[in-house]
């Protein structure tokens, strides 16, 4: 407990920045493993070959080689802070997985639903999005939710670059307090705060998911 | 582009390669172990047993939602304060277990729970015990099913060893990481040179999971 309490406030921060590195991850691989999904899905070859590729290659590397790449040759192009290396990592690798639970729920979605929207008038890129996209992601909120607890979880990365989340703030506390075992104890806990209840919901919305089918 | 290869000389290829020997190792001895602890934890929880399953399942989903380089610095740098002083080798194995063991467990269980029914009580009408109708009928019939969950599982163990070079495990990134300390040049070519093995790594092990996924189906 006298770590906790002597530790507080790098603690919180750290706790802060995990959340922020967190938060930013979504939102930027939400977006990105969308926009890939629908490229998989869509009837332009390029499209269909760079959505794959892209998909591919980002699941099937580390997350740490991915955010070395970023802050120790692209940093030297583009400055950025460990955080932002990291962030960024983290981004580009959780849009891998986003695009393949969203393409799973695209291909969910039953076709005449394109085919209806399409001969009623709509464009692909308006059918896609008024239409097979609100059905598409009801399908995918519970593998959505696993890659966010994934997503929090591989966060941790940050500590590899200075990205001053819970991870590296822990290692820095228990360097200085002596005390490894109750320092990580208290970094496992402040993860557990965001996942648990994640996890949770997500095994309850898959439930619940399964008695509507 | 003539000093891309200025990287790779003999000896940190070599040196490299052997890198490769401990990720696959490693990645082996843990998902063979986590196969073995996960398949009990998942029959446990499947099992149902009042109070006991609870328990398990509970824990098993603390594990499940903690980060694995937590887990591998707690083993590392924690475990020595208790008493436990493992080599370093054998302390990224426990620690990729441990956490490898919790994500197995889920996948028996959903395959577990995927097996019909019906052969549980055919099996027992037949005159077979619990534990035998667990092991000859329902087991191999589920296990069919987690090939492919398996397969993937084993993909992340294989991208998450690169996370024991925070505890200087000499394995392939951490070995890398020594090439390219020694020129800044370096950076680039080595870091292309890890993607590519571990790309050719995952994905091979991808392309088995999707031929089992057709073979099976």
């Amino acid at each position: 407990m006298t770590v906790f309490n002597h530790y507080y406030s790098v603690l919180m921060q750290g706790f802060g920045h995990t959340l922020l590195a967190s938060l930013i991850a979504l939102i930027g691989s939400l977006v990105l493993g969308t926009l890939f999904a629908i490229m998989q899905v869509s009837s332009s070859k390029t499209g269909r070959v760079i959505g794959n590729i892209y998909v591919q290659v980002f699941r099937n590397i580390p997350l740490l080689i991915i955010t070395l790449f970023l802050y120790l040759a692209v940093a030297k192009v583009i400055k950025m802070t460990g955080f932002v290396a990291g962030t960024v990592g983290l981004t580009l690798y959780t849009s891998a997985f986003i695009a393949e639970s969203v393409r799973a729920g695209i291909l969910s979605v039953d076709a005449g639903q394109m085919e209806g929207a399409r001969a009623n008038g709509l464009s692909f890129s308006q059918a896609m999005r008024v239409i097979v996209l609100p059905q598409a992601f009801r399908v995918a909120i519970p593998s959505l939710g696993n890659q966010f607890i994934n997503l929090v979880k591989n966060s941790s990365i940050l500590a590899f670059v200075g990205g001053l989340d819970l991870m590296y703030q822990g290692n820095l506390i228990a360097a200085s307090s002596f005390d490894t075992f109750t320092t990580y104890i208290i970094i496992g806990c402040f993860y557990l705060v965001i996942t648990m209840p994640l996890s949770y919901y997500v095994q309850y919305l898959e439930r619940k998911l399964k008695k509507a089918a | 582009m003539s000093n891309f290869f200025d990287a790779f000389t003999a000896d940190n290829l070599s040196y490299l390669l052997a890198g490769l020997g401990v990720t696959v190792g490693v990645s082996i001895i843990s998902v063979i172990l986590s196969l073995i602890f996960g398949s009990l934890i998942g029959i446990i929880q499947f099992e149902k047993i009042p109070y006991f399953s609870l328990l398990v399942g509970t824990l098993n989903n603390i594990v499940r939602n903690l980060p694995l380089l937590l887990i591998i610095f707690f083993t590392y740098f924690a475990l020595p304060q208790l008493g436990f002083h493992l080599p370093i080798f054998w302390a990224t194995v426990a620690a990729m277990t441990f956490f490898e063991s919790a994500m197995l467990a889920e996948i028996v269980r959903g395959g577990l729970e995927a097996v019909d029914r019906g052969q549980f009580e055919g099996a027992r009408a037949n005159g077979l015990s619990n534990g035998q109708t667990m092991v000859h009928i329902v087991l191999p019939q589920a296990y069919k099913k987690m090939i492919p969950p398996i397969i993937s599982q084993l993909i992340s163990l294989v991208k998450d060893t690169s996370l024991a070079s925070g505890v200087v495990l000499a394995e392939m990134t951490y070995r890398g990481q020594i090439v390219y300390a020694q020129n800044t040049n370096y950076i680039v070519p080595v870091l292309i040179a890890l993607t590519l093995v571990y790309f050719l790594l995952n994905y091979g092990l991808s392309l088995v999971a999707k031929w089992c996924d057709k073979k099976l189906a």
